[in-house]
C-alpha cells in the first residue's frame, strides 16, 4: 500500500530529525570552552574598567540560558524550544531571536539559489542531452568545451570575476545586497526590478558554476541510453526525432539527474555560502558565515538544524516522487 | 504472377575502420514476393542483422549503405527523404526486434507506445484498436494499461509483433525474434508471428540460426557467410540437396533423431571482414576447396529449381 510506504518512509525522515536535533544539541557542548565565559571575556578586555564582579553575572546568565541545569533536563528543554520552534536567542544581537533571524533571510536564498539551481538544471540538462543526441544541430557542439570548461570552476571563482568585470570595471550590476539601499521594499514593479537587478551576477555565477557539471552528466546518461534497444525500436517505428529524444531518450536518462538535483536542492542553503559571501547577500548563506565570525552559537545552530531539516524533507519527498518519475520503483513490498 | 514486393540488388553495408572498410553485408540481392516467408540463416557475424538494418535503412555511422537497387513496394528505399523514409519505417516495411526485453520504452505503459506508433504515422488511436491488435497475439486488453516491467519476456515479444502488424505493412522484418526465449515460448510465438502475418498478408523475413526452427516456418532459406548470400531455395530443395558445402555441413550439424552420432561442428572460423582473401570466403573452411578456389570468387548463379549457390562445385554435388 502507498500508504503504508509513506507511513514508514516519513517514520525515518522523523528519526533523521531526532539525531539531527540531538547531535545539534550536542555538538557546542562537546566543544571546549565555555559560551559565556567567552562572551564575557570578551565584553572584559574590550571594555576599559572593571564590570564588577563577573562570577555573579556569568551565574546569572548561565541561569538565564539554562546552563545551570542538569544535560538531560537542558535537552529536554531544547526540545521543548525546537518544537515551538523557538530557536533561542542571538548571542552577537542580543535580543534578536534565531528564529527571526533564519527567517529573514530564507527568502533571499530560497529565491536567489533556488532560481539559480533550477535555471541551470533545466538548461543545462536538455543541453547536455543534446550534445550526445546525433541529429541534434550543429550549433549544440561548440558548447561542448565552454561547458567542459566551466565545470571545472569553483563558483565562489566565477563570482569574484564577475563582481569585478560586471559592478567593478564596468559599473553594470550592484557590487552586493539583496536590493537598493534607498528603495522601501512593497509589492509593487520597482522593488521586483530592484531585486532582480541585485541577484542577477549572484545567480549567474551559479548558474555558470552549476550547469557544465549538469550537462556533462546528462550527456553521458543520454549516449548509454542510445545503445538501448527501445531506441532502435522508437526510430524503427518512424517516431519523429523530438519525440524519440524527449520520451525515450531524455525521459530514462533523467532519473539519476533528478537524484542529483534534489540532493543539490537539500544542499542549498550551504551550497553557495561563499557566493553570498562575495556578494554580500542578505541570505542564510550570509547569516551563516556572520554568526561563525562572531561564535553566535544559536545562530549557527539554529542554520544547521533547519539544513539538516531541509535535506531530509527534499529526499523524503523524492522518495515519494521517485514511482511517478520511473514505474519500476514501486512502493509495494513484493 | 504478382510483382516481388521487395527487391534487392547488391546491397553492401560498409563499416569503415581504422583497418580499413570491413564488409558486413556484401554484394547481396534477393525478390520477396507478397506473402512469402523467406528465412535467413548464419553464424553469429554472417550479416543477417544488419541486412535487417539496412533494409529499415538503420545503419549508424560509420556505417554505409550501398545497393544497385533496395525497392519496396516500387519504390527505392535508399532515394527516400528522411521524412518519406520515417512514414514508410512500420507501416509498409516494419520490424520485430531482436532484443523483446528491452525494445519497449520502460517508462511509458504498454498503450501508450501504441498511441505513438499511431500518432507518427498521422491515426487516431483508441483502446479498442489496441485491444484488438492484442487480442489477435493473444494477449488481454488490460496489457495496455501495464508498463513492460510488469510483463514476461513472451508477453512483451507479443506485444512487439503486434506493434509490427498494427499498421498492416506489407514487409515485416523478424529479427531473431525468439532467440531471448525459452523453447516451449519460442514455438508459440513463432506460430503467433506466422498466424498474424496471413492474417495482415504481409511477407516476412525472418532471421535466426536455429536451421530446424527456420526449416518449420519458411518457404525459402538464404544461407548467409561472412556478409554473402551463399545459398538460397525453396526450403524442401536446399535441405533435400544442399549444394554449397557450407549449407551442408550445416545440416549436417543438425542432430538426428534416428540415428545416434557425435555431434558434429564446422571446424575454423569465418575470415576477417577487413582484410578479405581473394577467392571463395569459405575456402579455409571447405574440405573440396581446391586452386580456383583460392583465386576465384564464386558468383551466386542458379543450380536448381529456384535454388541458386555460391560455389564452384555446386554443380558436381
Amino acid at each position: 500500500m502507498y500508504l503504508d510506504y509513506v507511513i514508514r518512509r516519513f517514520s525515518i525522515t522523523l528519526l533523521v530529525f531526532v539525531l539531527a536535533v540531538s547531535i545539534n544539541f550536542a555538538l557546542p557542548r562537546l566543544t571546549p570552552g565555555d559560551p559565556v565565559e567567552q562572551q564575557l571575556n570578551q565584553l572584559i578586555s574590550t571594555s576599559s574598567g572593571s564590570i564588577g564582579d563577573v562570577k555573579a553575572i556569568v551565574e546569572s546568565y548561565r541561569a538565564r540560558f539554562g546552563l545551570d541545569q542538569p544535560v538531560w533536563r537542558q535537552y529536554l528543554d531544547y526540545w521543548g524550544m525546537v518544537l515551538r520552534l523557538d530557536l533561542g536567542f542571538s548571542l552577537a544581537n542580543y535580543p534578536e531571536r534565531v528564529g527571526e533571524s533564519i527567517a529573514a533571510a530564507m527568502p533571499w536564498t530560497l529565491g536567489l539559489l533556488g532560481m539559480a539551481t533550477l535555471l541551470s538544471f533545466a538548461v543545462g540538462t536538455l543541453m547536455g542531452g543534446m550534445l550526445a543526441w546525433p541529429r541534434a544541430p550543429r550549433w549544440i557542439g561548440w558548447f561542448a568545451a565552454p561547458f567542459l570548461v566551466l565545470s571545472a570552476i569553483p563558483y565562489f571563482l566565477i563570482g569574484v570575476v564577475l563582481l569585478f568585470v560586471g559592478a567593478i570595471v564596468y559599473r553594470i550590476f550592484p557590487a552586493g545586497g539583496g536590493f537598493p539601499f534607498d528603495m522601501t521594499p512593497g509589492f509593487d514593479g520597482a522593488t521586483i526590478l530592484g531585486i532582480a537587478w541585485h541577484a542577477t551576477l549572484p545567480a549567474l555565477s551559479i548558474i555558470l558554476a552549476q550547469i557544465g557539471a549538469w550537462a556533462i552528466g546528462m550527456r553521458g546518461m543520454i549516449v548509454s541510453v542510445l545503445g538501448e534497444d527501445y531506441i532502435m525500436l522508437a526510430e524503427a517505428k518512424g517516431l519523429s526525432q523530438r519525440r524519440i529524444f524527449l520520451w525515450y531518450a531524455v525521459r530514462n536518462a533523467l532519473l539519476p539527474q533528478l537524484t542529483k538535483l534534489a540532493l543539490t536542492l537539500g544542499h542549498l542553503v550551504s551550497g553557495a555560502i561563499l557566493v553570498e559571501v562575495i556578494f554580500s547577500y542578505p541570505g542564510m548563506g550570509y547569516r551563516l558565515y556572520q554568526a561563525i565570525q562572531s561564535k553566535d552559537f544559536f545562530v549557527i545552530q539554529g542554520i544547521v538544524l533547519i539544513l539538516s531539516m531541509s535535506i531530509a524533507l527534499t529526499m523524503f519527498i523524492l522518495d515519494l516522487l521517485y514511482p511517478l518519475i520511473d514505474p519500476r520503483i514501486t512502493n509495494k513490498r513484493s | 504472377m504478382s510483382a516481388p514486393v521487395l527487391e534487392i540488388a547488391d546491397l553492401s553495408v560498409r563499416y569503415r575502420t581504422p583497418k580499413g572498410p570491413a564488409f558486413a553485408v556484401d554484394s547481396i540481392g534477393f525478390n520477396l514476393m507478397p506473402r512469402e516467408r523467406l528465412g535467413l540463416v548464419g553464424e553469429s557475424g554472417s550479416g543477417k542483422s544488419t541486412t535487417v538494418l539496412a533494409l529499415m535503412r538503420m545503419i549508424r555511422p560509420p556505417g554505409e549503405i550501398s545497393a544497385r537497387h533496395m525497392r519496396l513496394e516500387g519504390r527505392d528505399v535508399l532515394a527516400l527523404s528522411t521524412e518519406e523514409l520515417r512514414r514508410t519505417r512500420f507501416a509498409r516495411m516494419s520490424l520485430v526486434p531482436q532484443g523483446a526485453m528491452s525494445s519497449l520504452n520502460p517508462v511509458l505503459t504498454i498503450g501508450a507506445q501504441f498511441a505513438d506508433l499511431f500518432a507518427a504515422h498521422g491515426q487516431k488511436s483508441d483502446t479498442a484498436r489496441i485491444a484488438k491488435l492484442l487480442a489477435r497475439v493473444g494477449l488481454p486488453a488490460h496489457v495496455s494499461s501495464r508498463f513492460p516491467h510488469e510483463l514476461s519476456g513472451g508477453m512483451k515479444q507479443r506485444v512487439c509483433i503486434a506493434l509490427a502488424i498494427a499498421l498492416t505493412p506489407a514487409v515485416i522484418l523478424a529479427d531473431e525474434p525468439t532467440s531471448a526465449l525459452d523453447v516451449v515460448v519460442q514455438k508459440q510465438v513463432l506460430a503467433t508471428l506466422g498466424r498474424v502475418q496471413q492474417e495482415i498478408g504481409a511477407a516476412i523475413i525472418l532471421i535466426g540460426h536455429d536451421m530446424a526452427l527456420m526449416a518449420h516456418f519458411v518457404d525459402r532459406i538464404g544461407v548467409m557467410y561472412a556478409g554473402r548470400l551463399v545459398e538460397t531455395g525453396p526450403v524442401k530443395s536446399v535441405f533435400a540437396a544442399p549444394k554449397h558445402p557450407y549449407t551442408k555441413m550445416l545440416i549436417g550439424a543438425l542432430p538426428s533423431l534416428t540415428e545416434k552420432r557425435a555431434f558434429q561442428g564446422i571446424p575454423g572460423v569465418p575470415p576477417s571482414l577487413t582484410d578479405r582473401p581473394p577467392g571463395c570466403p569459405f575456402q579455409t573452411r571447405c574440405p573440396a576447396a581446391d586452386a580456383r578456389c583460392r583465386a576465384e570468387a564464386p558468383a551466386l548463379r542458379q543450380v536448381g529449381a529456384a535454388h541458386d549457390a555460391a560455389c564452384h562445385f555446386a554443380e558436381a554435388a
